[in-house]
């Protein structure tokens, strides 16, 4: 499938009905989300025939992305259940049966030591929750669960502005980080804490490897 | 909720429970949904896959008969993995609980999506 193809596709996707600011639900918007699916497939050979994971999966477009360039499985975790009905019609809608969801914190799936979801996946994306003033760094958190799940690449979003600390710390659990892409994020004023109705994120899409492998 | 989702989840999260697994399937609709057959994925979950918990699944939901009962020694006989692929894949819980075996908590599944969120009793 073409990048505009996909993006395109991305485009009908149903977002979030009543967005919980706290949960952080803003969808990623199509030309980002193509452009990084799109590269995991073309550029590394992440997506088609793997089984994949998105954490923190809201309506789904990154999973339906995944489905669209061919992956075998994928599995989007999500805490919301409003949020994962919307994704369920979207998957329906599309019909792109591959998909399964599960509604869970994603950061329980780390608690249990056993979890049979460990290096279950080949692949795992996530747009995560940066954190707010708050909950500082819980997309590290989501990056830590992420690393867990698979030995495969883990791609996924985080502010430029934290990109060092974002890179020591993957190093520290392991993962290597390369920075794939540098994309302008149209974050909704609600998320940025700012006085404008939307204001401009820089954001880099990150690769991460395990060290190891 | 496929069967092969059911194979990875587990109650073991709650306090005080051992194994919470795997987890009981009281379904109150069942349906089996149409899936690409692909032999390459499904040779490569075999090995994943917890055998006597997939048998289990199939006998909560009525599909015993369509699962060998060992996994296959011949990964190459298609046959086999279609049956396969088509307990794994194509049965779709729709609506009912998941409950622990341990416990008796129970996990509702709605629309598909079985919810694995905690309270705070559980933990
Ligand atoms: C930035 S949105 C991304 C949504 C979607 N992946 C996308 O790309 O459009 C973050 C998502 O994470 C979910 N979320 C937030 N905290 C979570 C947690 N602890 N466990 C699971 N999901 C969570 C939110 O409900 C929301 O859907």
């Amino acid at each position: 499938m073409k990048l505009r193809q996909l993006e395109a596709h991305l485009q009908e996707v149903q977002g979030f009905q009543e967005p919980k600011v706290a949960l952080e639900q803003y969808v990623t918007p199509a030309h980002i989300a193509a452009h990084l699916l799109h590269a995991a497939h073309v550029q590394y050979g992440d997506v088609e025939r793997k089984t994949v994971a998105d954490l923190g999966c809201g309506c789904g477009v990154l999973a339906l992305g995944a489905a669209m360039l061919g992956a075998a499985a994928v599995t989007g975790f999500d805490i919301d259940g409003a949020a994962l009905a919307v994704c369920q019609e979207n998957l329906s809608e599309f019909e792109l049966p591959c998909i399964e969801l599960v509604q869970t914190d994603v950061l329980q799936l780390l608690t249990d030591a056993g979890t049979r979801w460990r290096n279950h996946f080949d692949t795992v994306i996530l747009n995560p929750p940066f954190g707010t003033k708050n909950n500082q760094g819980t997309d590290l958190k989501f990056l830590e669960v992420a690393g867990a799940l698979t030995q495969g690449a883990v791609y996924s979003l985080h502010k430029s502005s934290t990109r060092k600390h974002v890179i020591r710390k993957a190093s520290t659990l392991g993962l290597a980080g390369e920075v794939v892409a540098e994309l302008r994020y149209d974050l909704p004023k609600t998320y940025a804490f700012h006085k404008k109705t939307s204001v401009d994120v820089q954001v880099d899409f990150i690769r991460f490897t395990h060290k190891n492998s | 909720m496929k069967l092969i989702t059911h194979n990875m989840l587990s109650s073991k999260t709650i306090k005080g429970v051992v194994y919470g697994y795997p987890l009981i399937i009281r379904a109150s609709q069942v349906l089996t949904k149409d899936v690409d057959f692909n032999p390459e994925f499904i040779q490569r979950m075999i090995p994943k896959l917890d055998w006597s918990a997939l048998k289990f699944a199939a006998k909560c939901v009525g599909h015993e008969e369509d699962l060998p009962d060992e996994p296959p020694a011949n990964m190459a006989d298609e046959d086999v993995l279609k049956r396969i692929h088509h307990v794994v894949m194509e049965v779709d819980v729709v609506d009912g609980f998941l409950e622990c075996p341990e416990t008796k908590r129970q996990f509702p599944i709605t629309n598909g999506i079985p919810n694995m969120l905690l309270n705070e009793n559980d933990v």
